[in-house]
C-alpha cells in the first residue's frame, strides 16, 4: 500500500465536498441520513471504486455526480480541462436499463440523439462504439435477444459512445453470473489499459471486495447510516492482478477488518445496527441462514474461527449477504467479530450440537435476552389478558423512530424470529400478535 | 402501512388478461366526493344550458333510414366510422390529460378522482344532456347529432384508457427514467422514447375494452328520442331501433348478422394486428414464448405492409422530434426548493371556490325541482336494481365459473374459446334485446323476473374469459401435486381451484358488475313495436326521464346509481382485490 502523498500529482475531474444528503421528511431530525459530509476529488487516468454495504450511500453519491441526484447540502464542482470544457459523466447501470423496445444500435444511440448529433455520424459512432465493446453483428437484435453479459455491453456501449471523460459504473456486473462477470471485468479492464476507450477516470460502485482490489486504484470504504468515509485505500499492485497473489489477498483481508472494524471498536454490540433498544432496525436475516453459518464456521477447515474473506468465498456469499447475517449472530451473543475474523461463541457451539428443540429454546434465550423488540412484545402479550395484540400498535411504535419500510421489515424480522423461537405466534388475516402457539 | 394494491399494467398485459378499471393507488376519499360534486355541476350547468334549445331540434330533418338490405353495409360502415372517431377522440384525451396529470400535483388532485368516478359512472344516462347539447351547437346540422352519438361513445371509452396511461407514466422504471435524465432527453423526446413504448401495451388492452364497451352505446346513442325529439343517424343502431318499431323480425336478424361481422373484422383486421405489435413494448428483458400472433399482422409484414401503415405515425413522430429544437443541455437538478407555499395556496383557494359554487348549482337545481319524495324512490329504485345485479352476478358465476375453470385447464381448448368469450363481450347485447321481449311477450312472463337477464347479457362474458385466464395461469406444478395427493372435488376447489382464479375472477365480476348497471339503463325498459316492457328499478327510472326530457329526474337517477356503484366498487369490489393481492398472488 502506498500513500497518498506518493501519487504523481494528477489533474483533478471532479471535486467533492460536504456532501450531505438526507432521505425521508422530518428535517434533519428525523430524516435518514445517508450521506454525512463526504469529500472526495477524482482525478485523471484512475479507477476509484466505492465500497460499502447496502444503504452506505454509495449509490446516492454516484447519482449526485450524475446530476440524477441534487444533494441537500455540498458541492459537486466539475474542473474544466485545458479548453475550458468541463468534464462530462455517463452512466452503467446495475439492471443495464435498456430500453426493450429499440435495438441495440437505437439503445447506443440514445444519449446521441438527446444531443442532436447528425443521423449519419450517430450512425458511424455507435457503430464503433459496439465494434469496440465487442458486439458487432447485434447491432439491429432487441435487448431481450441478448444474454446479460451481451447487454452490460450495450449499456458500456451506449455510455461510452457520448465520449464522457468519467465513466460512472453503478454495480455493473452484480446482475451477472461469476463466469461472465469475470470476463466483462478483464476485457473493461483491458480496454482501460489500453487505452481505447475515451475516458479520462473511472468511478465504480461495488459491494464486492475481491472486485475492488481487482479493478481500483483507488478503494473509498463508506461506512453505512449515515453514510460516510470509513477509510481510504491506495491499491498499487500491478495490472494485471493475480487473485492468488498473497499480496492481494492480504489487502482483502485488510479491507474485511476495516469494514467490521467499527463494530470492534465498540465492546457492547447493542451498536451493531442503527438505533438502540427497540428502535433498532433488524436486517432480514432467516434462522436458517443463521443456523447455516454457525455450522459452517463450526466445522472444519474452520473450527469455530473463519476469516470473513474465505467465507464469503467458500460460500459465495456477497458481503451484502454475508454481514447482516455475522452481525445478527453477534447480536444474540453467538459470535463475535475479531478483526477480520469471526469467532463463535460457546453458546453458538453447543446450539450446533443440539436438536432442533434445544436450538429452539437456546434461540429464545438469545432472542429475549437480546433483541429489545423481541422482549418488548413479549412482554405485552404476557400483560395482556387475551395474550394478543395487534401488530399495527408495534409498527407505529416502531415508525415513530424509523421509516416505514424499516419499520416493516424489522416487524417482519422479528415476527420471523419469534415464530421460529415460538416466543409469540403471529396471524397475518388479523395482524395480531398472540401467545396462543408460543410455548 | 397497508396500501390498496395497484395492479400494474405491465403484468396483466401477457396473454389475455384484459382490464378494464384500473385502482388508484392512494384513495384520498374526500378528492372523489370533490370530482363527484363537480362533475355533478357540470351535468347540471349542460343540461340547463341545453333545455334551451331543445326546442327548435323538432323541425330537423334528416335523410330517413331504411331497412333494405342494400344500405346495411354502408350504415355499418357509418356506425365502426363514429366508433374510431371517438376513439381517436378517447386517445388525444388520454394524451392530454393523463399527462396532466402524471406530470402536475395540481392537476392530478382534480383529474385522478374525476377519473375514478367517470369511469365507474352509468355514462348512458348522460346521453340526454350531450344529444341535446351537441344539436344546440349546430343547429339543424347532421354534424351537431353524428357529435353527440360520437361523445356518447367517447364517454364510455376514455376513462379507463385515460387512466392506464396515468398509471403508466407514474411506473416508468426507474432505470431508464435515469437514463433519460442522464442523457438530457428533451420532455418531447422522453415521452417519445421512453413513456409512451413503456405505456402502449396497456393502452393498447384498455382501447379494446374501450372498444367493447363503445359497440354498446353506439347502439344506444344513433336512435335516441329527447323530449319530442327523435333522432336517426344513419347506422344499425338507427336500424334495429327502426325495426323495433315496425316489428320486422327479419330486420333484426339482419343486424345481429351485420354487427357480429364488423365485430369480427375490427377484430382480426385491427386489435390483433395491433396487439401483436405492441408487444415489443413489453418491459420485459426475456422474449416471452406465448408472444400474442395475427395472422393479419403477419399478412402486412410479409406483404411489407407495415412501413406503410405506420408511415403516418413514422410521420408525426419525425415531425415532433423536428419540432423539439432545444439545444440539448444536460440538466443538472436543482436543490430541493421547498413547495412554494403562496401558490399551493391560491390554488387550494380556487378549488374551494369553485366547489361551493358547484354546490350551490346543485343544491338549488335540485331543491327547484325535485322533493325529498324523489330522492327515496329513485334511491329505493336503486336497492331494486342492485338487488338485480347481485342476484345476476351471482348466476353467472355459478354458470361460467366452473365452465371457466374447465375449458382454462385444457389449453387447446381455452385457446380457441378465449377469443370467442372475447368476441361475445364485445358484441352489444342490446342487439339481442327484441327477442328477449317477443319471448316474454310470447309467454306471458314476469316482466320483473325475466328482463333482468338483459343486464347480464353482454356483461357475463368478462367473468367467463378472466377465469379461463386464470384457470390457465395455475401453476402446473400446483396442480401436479394437487392431482398426486389425490385431491379432488370440494377440496380442489377450496385449495386450488378458487384461490387460484380468484384474483382473476374480481376483475371479471367487477368489471360485468359495472356494465350491468350501466346496461340496466336500455334493460329493463324495452320495446317491441307498441309493446312495452317495464321493469321497476332505476334504469328504467332514468329511460323515462330521459324519454319525457325530464332533466332534473334525469340527474337525480345517474346520481344515485353512481353512488351505488362507486358504493359497490369501495365496499365489495376493492376490499376483495386487496385481499386477492395479498393473498391470493401466485408468485
Amino acid at each position: 500500500m502506498a500513500t497518498l502523498a506518493s501519487l504523481p500529482a494528477a489533474r483533478p475531474l471532479v471535486a467533492i465536498e460536504h456532501l450531505t444528503h438526507r432521505y425521508g421528511k422530518g428535517g434533519t431530525s428525523g430524516a435518514l441520513l445517508v450521506l454525512d459530509d463526504v469529500a472526495l476529488t477524482l482525478v485523471e487516468n484512475e479507477v476509484v471504486g466505492l465500497l460499502g454495504r447496502s444503504g452506505s450511500g454509495k449509490s446516492t453519491l454516484l447519482r449526485s455526480i450524475a446530476g440524477l441526484i441534487a444533494p441537500d447540502e455540498g458541492t459537486i464542482a466539475f474542473v474544466p480541462d485545458e479548453t475550458g470544457e468541463a468534464p462530462s459523466v455517463s452512466m452503467v447501470f446495475q439492471t443495464f436499463a435498456l430500453f426493450p423496445w429499440l435495438t441495440v444500435l437505437q439503445n447506443v444511440e440514445l444519449g446521441l440523439e438527446a444531443q442532436r448529433v447528425p443521423a449519419e455520424e450517430r450512425r458511424t459512432r455507435a457503430i464503433a462504439a459496439i465494434d469496440l465493446i465487442g458486439l458487432d453483428g447485434f447491432e439491429n437484435a432487441y435487448p431481450k435477444e441478448l444474454s446479460g453479459g451481451m447487454r452490460q455491453r450495450v449499456g458500456l456501449a451506449r455510455a461510452l459512445v457520448v465520449n464522457p471523460s468519467l465513466l460512472l459504473m453503478d454495480e455493473p456486473f452484480s446482475a451477472l453470473d461469476v463466469l461472465t462477470a469475470e470476463t466483462l471485468r478483464s476485457d473493461l479492464l483491458d480496454l482501460w489499459s489500453e487505452g481505447r476507450m475515451p475516458i479520462k477516470s473511472i468511478l465504480i460502485v461495488t459491494h464486492n471486495i475481491e472486485e475492488a482490489v481487482l479493478m481500483c486504484d483507488r478503494i473509498l470504504v463508506f461506512s453505512s447510516n449515515p453514510g460516510r468515509v470509513a477509510a481510504e485505500i491506495v491499491v498499487d499492485l500491478p495490472q494485471p492482478r493475480d487473485r492468488l497473489d498473497p499480496a492481494f489477498r492480504a489487502l482483502v483481508d485488510d479491507i474485511y477488518a476495516r469494514m467490521t472494524a467499527r463494530v470492534a471498536v465498540e465492546p457492547v454490540q447493542d451498536g451493531v445496527f442503527p438505533g438502540s433498544g427497540i428502535q433498532m432496525v433488524l436486517p432480514r436475516v432467516s434462522t436458517n441462514a443463521l443456523a447455516g453459518l454457525m455450522e459452517e464456521v463450526d466445522a472444519p477447515p474452520f473450527d469455530g474461527r473463519a476469516a470473513m474473506a474465505d467465507l464469503a468465498d467458500q460460500l459465495q456469499l456477497e458481503i451484502d449477504e454475508l454481514f447482516p447475517i455475522a452481525e445478527t449472530l453477534q447480536l444474540l451473543r453467538f459470535a463475535e467479530l475479531q478483526g477480520a475474523d469471526i469467532l463463535l461463541t460457546p453458546a453458538a457451539r453447543r446450539y450446533v450440537e443440539a436438536d432442533v428443540d434445544d436450538r429452539k429454546a437456546m434461540f429464545a434465550r438469545a432472542l429475549l435476552a437480546h433483541v429489545p423488540l423481541a422482549q418488548h412484545i413479549r412482554r405485552i402479550l404476557d400483560e395482556r389478558t387475551g395474550h394478543n395484540a395487534p401488530a399495527r400498535r408495534f409498527r407505529d411504535e416502531l415508525e415513530d423512530h424509523m421509516s416505514p419500510d424499516y419499520a416493516d421489515e424489522t416487524l417482519r424480522t422479528v415476527t420471523h424470529w419469534g415464530r421460529y423461537a415460538e416466543v409469540f405466534a403471529y396471524d397475518e388475516d388479523d395482524d395480531r400478535f398472540s401467545l396462543e402457539d408460543a410455548v | 402501512m397497508r396500501e390498496l394494491p395497484s395492479i400494474a399494467p405491465a403484468r396483466i398485459v401477457r396473454g389475455m388478461r384484459p382490464f378494464a378499471r384500473h385502482w388508484r393507488i392512494t384513495t384520498p376519499g374526500w378528492a372523489d366526493a370533490v370530482a363527484f360534486l363537480l362533475l355533478a355541476a357540470l351535468a347540471v350547468l349542460v343540461a340547463k344550458g341545453a333545455a334551451g334549445v331543445a326546442e327548435p331540434l323538432a323541425d330537423l330533418r334528416i335523410d330517413p333510414v331504411s331497412l333494405d338490405p342494400w344500405h346495411l353495409p354502408a350504415y355499418a360502415l357509418r356506425t365502426t366510422l363514429r366508433m374510431f372517431a371517438a376513439l381517436g377522440a378517447s386517445l388525444l384525451f388520454t394524451f392530454v390529460v393523463a399527462t396532466l396529470a402524471a406530470k402536475s400535483k395540481r392537476a392530478e388532485m382534480i383529474i385522478v378522482p374525476a377519473l375514478d368516478i367517470l369511469q365507474s359512472v352509468p355514462i348512458l344516462g348522460f346521453l340526454t344532456f350531450t344529444v341535446t347539447f351537441f344539436m344546440g351547437l349546430f343547429p339543424g346540422q347532421q354534424l351537431g347529432v353524428e357529435l353527440a352519438a360520437i361523445f356518447a361513445i367517447f364517454t364510455s371509452q376514455a376513462w379507463n384508457m385515460a387512466f392506464s396511461f396515468y398509471q403508466s407514466l407514474r411506473s416508468v422504471p426507474a432505470d431508464l427514467a435515469e437514463v433519460s435524465q442522464g442523457f438530457g432527453l428533451s420532455p418531447w423526446r422522453r415521452f417519445l422514447r421512453l413513456e409512451l413504448p413503456f405505456a402502449t401495451p396497456a393502452l393498447v388492452w384498455n382501447a379494446m375494452m374501450s372498444m367493447s364497451g363503445g359497440w354498446f352505446f353506439v347502439v344506444a346513442s344513433e336512435a335516441i328520442s329527447v323530449g319530442k325529439t327523435r333522432i336517426m343517424l344513419p347506422g344499425i343502431g338507427s336500424w334495429l331501433a327502426l325495426a323495433i318499431d315496425r316489428q320486422d323480425f327479419g330486420a333484426v336478424g339482419w343486424a345481429v348478422g351485420a354487427m357480429a361481422i364488423v365485430i369480427l373484422l375490427y377484430d382480426q383486421l385491427v386489435f390483433r394486428p395491433v396487439v401483436a405489435w405492441a408487444d415489443r413494448f413489453r418491459f420485459e428483458q426475456t422474449a416471452s414464448q406465448d408472444a400474442p400472433t395475427s395472422w393479419a399482422y403477419d399478412v402486412f409484414r410479409k406483404a411489407r405492409l407495415l412501413p406503410v401503415l405506420f408511415a403516418p405515425l413514422r410521420l408525426l413522430g419525425a415531425l415532433l422530434m423536428t419540432l423539439d429544437r432545444a439545444p440539448a443541455r444536460a440538466q443538472r437538478p436543482q436543490r430541493r426548493r421547498t413547495r412554494d407555499p403562496i401558490g399551493q395556496k391560491l390554488w387550494l383557494a380556487l378549488v374551494a371556490v369553485v366547489l361551493g359554487a358547484a354546490l350551490w348549482v346543485v343544491i338549488g337545481y335540485v331543491a327547484r325541482h325535485l322533493a325529498w319524495g324523489d330522492a327515496v324512490s329513485a334511491f329505493g329504485l336503486g336497492l331494486i336494481t342492485m338487488l338485480r345485479v347481485l342476484v345476476l352476478i351471482a348466476l353467472a358465476s355459478l354458470v361460467w365459473v366452473p365452465i371457466g375453470v374447465w375449458i382454462g385447464l385444457r389449453p387447446r381448448w381455452a385457446e380457441r374459446l378465449q377469443p370467442i368469450a372475447q368476441f361475445l363481450a364485445a358484441f352489444p347485447a342490446n342487439v339481442l334485446f327484441p327477442f328477449a321481449v317477443i319471448a316474454i311477450v310470447h309467454w306471458h312472463l314476469d316482466v320483473d323476473v325475466w328482463l333482468s337477464p338483459l343486464m347480464v347479457l353482454g356483461t357475463q362474458w368478462y367473468i367467463l374469459f378472466n377465469v379461463i385466464a386464470g384457470a390457465s395461469a395455475i401453476p402446473n406444478d400446483l396442480r401436479e401435486a394437487a392431482g398426486m395427493f389425490g385431491v379432488r372435488g370440494w377440496q380442489w376447489w377450496r385449495q386450488l381451484g378458487i384461490p387460484g382464479i380468484f384474483p382473476y375472477y374480481v376483475t371479471g365480476a367487477l368489471t360485468a358488475s359495472g356494465g350491468s348497471w350501466n346496461a340496466s339503463i336500455v334493460a329493463e325498459a324495452v320495446s317491441w313495436g307498441s309493446e312495452r316492457l317495464e321493469a321497476h328499478g332505476l334504469g328504467t327510472y332514468i329511460a323515462k326521464a330521459t324519454t319525457a326530457g325530464d332533466f332534473p329526474r334525469v340527474t337525480l337517477g345517474i346520481a344515485v346509481m353512481s353512488v351505488f356503484v362507486i358504493g359497490f366498487n369501495r365496499l365489495l369490489w376493492r376490499p376483495l382485490y386487496a385481499y386477492a393481492d395479498r393473498r391470493l398472488r401466485l408468485a
